[in-house]
């Protein structure tokens, strides 16, 4: 099994979720390709583990899943209170710190 | 295990092209889950079982559902305008993007791995599970403890952003009743208009019990034309009679008579 595959593969969905945070505008879209990019990057920790012979990647790859469960959390209880008071979702109208 | 690879790799690119190109948030939604089942099935075939459940139990069950929840509460026809709010933003976007796609390809496409294999890692313990299991609770148990501080903080975090505070002090049924009697308007509904022996009309007013009558009994369009016929006289006093217990024949029999 060739294990850089795994790795080119994991470049790939990472740079697909740089595009979707830059291109896209809504803010919920921006947030999956987010998660994207966030996956990309367990897939390489799952790789990098099984080529190392050591289970460790696995467990930071687990950590990994916890905190963006917590940040999806958050990130879409933010969306909610921005869309409640502006009735948007879209990243350009939420400018009020811009000067 | 290499013809798995290359189908789900293809499905997981597929998905994640789809995520970026599709016009509506939720195929939007449905292709990062395809992409999410993918990469759970990739983690199997580098023997991480676990982590292949836990994808498709957390992002697959709880992270995809809950941002299909908030699209739903959004909106789901608010599809992204594809105009560019910032002028000629795309296309250097996409540049910088395939050239860190291109970096990294560059870069990691020429390491070299060799594929040891678990056993060193499993000497210990009893395969995948109980491996992680071990090392959780010892070497990472600091950054387990504080993970669960994170996830009790983003809990109450978000329900501390979505909780809605009421601008005064909500009504209760107590405070509804003394506004609909302060009020002045009739509390009740209001009486019938009158239903006689002889009448049956809406246009004719209810009598009070001391024999007046109730002007708000007739509807206010057929007051405001002026159109109340009155009951007459003769029964009014037929019903102060009534009312003081006396028998009334004298009224209804001359009635008859005029008919």
């Amino acid at each position: 099994m060739e294990l850089n595959n795994f790795i080119l593969l994991s470049a790939i969905l990472f740079s697909i979720g740089a595009v979707g945070v830059l291109v896209r505008r809504n803010a919920i879209v921006v947030f999956m390709s987010v998660e994207m990019m966030l996956n990309a990057a367990n897939l390489a920790f799952v790789t990098f583990a099984k080529a190392n012979g050591s289970i460790d990647g696995q467990v930071i790859a687990f950590f990994v899943m916890v905190v963006a469960a917590a940040e999806v959390v958050v990130g879409l209880s933010i969306i909610v209170s921005i869309f409640r008071t502006r009735r948007t979702a879209s990243i350009d109208e939420a400018s009020l710190l811009k000067f | 295990m290499v013809i798995a690879f290359w189908i789900c790799a293809a499905l997981a690119v597929f998905g994640a092209l789809g995520m970026v190109f599709s016009k509506k948030a939720v195929h939007s939604a449905l292709f990062v889950a395809l992409t999410m089942i993918n990469l759970a099935v990739l983690y199997a075939i580098l023997e991480a079982p676990f982590l292949s459940m836990v994808q498709i139990i957390v992002y697959t069950g709880a992270v995809m559902m809950l941002f299909l929840f908030v699209l739903m509460v959004v909106g789901v026809d608010s599809s992204d305008s594809l105009t560019e709010s910032i002028k000629g933003q795309r296309v250097p976007a996409l540049l910088g993007a395939s050239a860190l796609g291109v970096i990294l390809i560059g870069l990691l496409g020429n390491i070299t791995m060799t594929n040891i294999g678990f056993d060193q890692a499993y000497v210990a313990y009893d395969g995948n599970i109980d491996a992680l299991a071990g090392l959780i609770f010892t070497k990472y148990l600091f950054a387990f403890e504080a993970t669960s501080a994170l996830l009790i903080t983003a809990a109450l975090g978000a329900m501390v952003l979505t909780h809605r505070e009421h601008a005064e002090k909500p009504l209760t049924q107590r405070d509804l009743s003394v506004l609909r009697f302060k009020s002045g308007n009739h509390p009740g509904s209001l009486p019938s208009p009158g239903v006689y022996a002889r009448h049956n009309a809406v246009d004719i007013p209810a009598l009070l019990p001391d024999g007046t009558m109730a002007e708000i009994s007739v509807p206010k369009p057929l007051a405001a034309r002026g159109a109340i016929r009155l009951i007459d006289l003769a029964s009014k006093d037929e019903v102060q009679a009534l009312n003081r217990g006396e028998a009334v024949i004298t009224s209804q029999s001359t009635d008859r008579v005029e008919e």
